[in-house]
């Protein structure tokens, strides 16, 4: 089968692809999956995880990430076979902390005072909030640097993806740098906060979010969608994965559901088919059917409350044999086929 | 090898059950197992109240909870089970109250009890404490073990409840709770929190040469006026740490002691079981008494022992003599079914195999979400039901 031309791509402007999505639903997979797809010939895209679960390393079967960009994966081929780079970055709030601290102030003896006097360990664990400021802080960083900046071994990224905390906590996560703009009201911390929200608050950020077809998780997008926009963040898409094999027909589904499906037709078509074939196969498989239609049922009615965003989506299927490196590349050229990029 | 299997009944029916503390990673159903534990245990003759975090909107209306007061509220629509075994616990019937955590008002009633009004106003005020409360990362795991030993002291005095069920905010810091006492010991006990009162308290002498650099590197990077606010903050906020220090150790105390049972909840997915796993360990190393693993949503099992590769095989055949063949679509759905049932078996074994001795129970996915009571009891009966 010959791939469909890649559809022209619909987050061009975009250089911070923020994805969130509900515990459950794939989100890191759907993170990864949309950094391969980014990545096309001769760009680079870092991808960087938050949440301290080594999640990335996991999911391309490599050793544990430490704090340091980490070439991982080639990202999904074009049709003449070329592609470009994706790489991973975990990032801990404490690493961050102290390369900021070296990054703008040169404080040499009382950087490592500040760690004497506990004060790195209780910013980093015991002060609610700075975390997260310390994690969006990095994130910022990666996204401006400059081509041909201070240091040169430095990548420069086309994009970077942020495989995000869950959407009952996207927002607060977002915007924990406007709450700390009303807390410093003048100083390095308040120029800091203000830049970061406002490339986050601009059109080269887009906040995707991750659902499967049930209805919390429907639900859940449709309220985190309304954050974010009260919120002044740019919502992007909606990826619906974990979408159910679609073996069967429309009128197919009608008639399973409905049990119109004659047994005596199904007992012929499995001898036929060289199965050992009795009545109790052939109620077997078509219970199994029925549950199935039944869910599919389901799946059609939170596809439209989906659609009723208003804002592109993509579905990526559930792929029984579960999630490696072939499977995610395999997602990202589904992704792209769809017009992400 | 298959693990021991969890009795949800009779942990349910132990008098000594006092608490019931529901963690795992997100999205894999705890809040609905937390509620549908409480209900069961209701059911079967237990005073029970559950304390859930951020339930779903339909489930939260189905327990009349929706409000959010911060206060336990009755669940009506309680039935008795009537089934031997039940009730044996006392000659009462049970009950059942809810509440959802409202992390800022929790936290207000702490600082309400614990300083002078004056006082009280002062920092219910202050901008860090007002960002503090309600909109940081954090506070909730904390917040959510406050409330549950004021629910355990209240039920201890008046006779309340039998039964304390609580959820745990949907991350994996949400064992972070663990760690609170100490890290508030570290806190308090270290040299940052003299430097931070230091002005409050005046005397010059504090004034080392340590301090000073420290203060001189804090105002570089913070900016005069936000370390002066966060001292502010901070002095303000000092007549309360030991109160809260206090309460941190004695939930800590209350959680290993044997009267509390942890259930990790998992979905038969490889992160979710490898964040069960981080949480059995965690649990264990600390001492804390562990009840067992919840798998939810397990696939429903196949009802034919037809293999995966005979299925696609046979499904090939047909599609070749016919494309739109339905029994092919069947048989191809089939296939799909028992490679996930395989795959969840395999993940559940490897599970297994690196805790061989944590008693599991597993659940088969309900068709649809929950949100009624009765759904919340057909969850109860399939917790309990481990064939």
């Amino acid at each position: 089968m010959t791939a469909p031309p890649d559809r022209s791509p619909d987050w061009p402007q975009v250089a911070l692809h923020v994805v969130t999505g509900k515990g459950g639903t794939g989100k890191s997979t759907v993170a990864a999956a949309l950094a391969l797809a980014l990545a096309t010939t001769g760009k680079n895209v870092l991808l960087c995880e938050v949440e301290g679960r080594q999640g990335i390393a996991k999911m391309f079967d490599v050793d544990p990430l430490p704090y340091e960009e980490r070439r991982i994966a080639k990202g999904a081929p074009d049709e003449q076979g070329r592609s470009g780079q994706v790489n991973a970055l975990h990032i801990d709030p404490e690493s961050a902390l102290l390369e900021y601290l070296a990054m703008y102030y040169k404080l040499g003896r009382a950087g490592k005072a500040l760690d004497r006097f506990g004060v790195i360990d209780f910013a980093t664990t015991v002060a609610p909030g700075v975390r997260d400021v310390l994690l969006t802080g990095k994130v910022y960083e990666a996204v401006n640097r400059p081509r041909g900046g201070r240091k040169g071994n430095q990548v420069v990224y086309d994009a970077v993806v942020l495989d995000a905390p869950p959407t009952g906590r996207i927002g607060q996560f977002l915007g924990v740098n406007s709450e700390l703009a009303g807390l410093a009201k003048v100083g390095p911390v308040r120029n800091q906060a203000d830049s970061i929200m406002s490339l986050l608050r601009s059109p080269r950020t887009a906040v995707h979010l991750v659902t499967i077809l049930e209805e919390m998780p429907v639900q859940e997008t449709s309220d985190g969608i309304a954050e974010l926009r009260a919120a002044g963040l740019p919502v992007g898409g909606i990826v619906v994965n974990l979408v159910r094999p679609q073996a069967l027909s429309t009128s197919a589904l009608a008639m399973v559901r409905d049990d119109e499906v004659a047994p005596a037709s199904i007992t012929s078509d499995l001898k036929r088919a060289k199965v050992d074939v009795d009545a109790a196969l052939v109620a077997s498989l078509v219970d199994e059917g029925r549950d199935h239609a039944v869910r599919r049922q389901l799946e059609d009615e939170q596809r439209a409350l989906v659609a009723a965003e208003g804002v592109p989506t993509y579905e990526l299927p559930r792929l029984s044999g579960g999630i490696d490196r072939g499977a995610l590349l395999e997602l990202a050229q589904l992704l792209r086929h769809q017009g992400f990029g | 090898m298959r693990p021991p299997v969890l009795d949800i009944d009779a942990l349910l029916d132990d008098p000594g059950t006092g608490i019931i503390v529901c963690c795992g990673s997100g999205g894999v159903g705890k809040t609905t197992t937390s509620a549908a534990l409480a209900l069961r245990a209701a059911e079967r003759g237990r005073k029970v109240v559950v304390l859930t975090i951020d339930p779903a909107r339909r489930l939260a209306q189905a327990m009349g909870i929706e409000a959010l007061d911060n206060t336990p509220r009755p669940v009506t629509g309680i039935r008795p089970m009537v089934e031997e075994g039940a009730q044996r616990l006392s000659g009462d019937q049970g009950s059942l109250d809810a509440m959802m955590l409202d992390m800022k008002r929790t936290f207000d009633e702490v600082v309400e009890s614990g300083a002078s009004p004056e006082k009280a106003k002062q920092i219910l005020e202050n901008p860090f404490y007002i960002a503090l409360s309600s909109s940081f990362a954090g506070t909730q795991e904390y917040m959510a073990m406050e409330k549950l030993g004021q629910l355990h002291r209240d039920a201890a005095r008046d006779g309340t409840y039998d039964l304390i069920v609580v959820d745990t905010p949907p991350s994996r810091s949400a064992l972070d709770f663990l760690d609170a006492p100490e890290r508030l010991a570290g806190f308090l006990d270290g040299r940052l929190i003299k430097l931070l009162l230091a002005p409050a308290r005046g005397p010059a002498r504090l004034m080392t040469a340590g301090f000073s650099l420290i203060t001189g590197a804090l105002t570089k990077v913070l900016g005069g006026q936000m370390l002066r606010d966060v001292q502010t903050f901070v002095t303000a906020l000092d007549t309360l740490f030991g109160g809260f220090r206090q309460r941190a150790e004695k939930t800590f105390a209350l959680l290993q002691a044997d009267g509390t049972a942890f259930v990790v909840v998992a979905a038969p997915e490889p992160d979710a079981l490898r964040e069960a796993a981080y949480f059995v360990d965690r649990l264990t190393d600390d001492d804390m008494p562990l009840a067992g693993l919840v798998v939810n949503r397990a696939s429903p099992s196949a009802r034919t022992d037809l293999s995966a590769e005979e299925a696609i095989a046979a499904a090939d055949r047909l599609r070749a003599m016919d494309s739109s063949s339905l029994t092919a679509g069947l048989l191809q759905l089939h296939a799909d079914r028992v490679r996930i049932i395989e795959r969840e078996q395999r993940l559940r074994d490897r599970f297994a195999a690196s805790h061989p001795h944590v008693p599991t129970a597993v659940v088969p996915a309900m068709a649809s979400d929950v949100h009624d009571l009765d759904g919340l009891r057909e969850v109860g009966v399939r917790l309990a039901d481990q064939g």
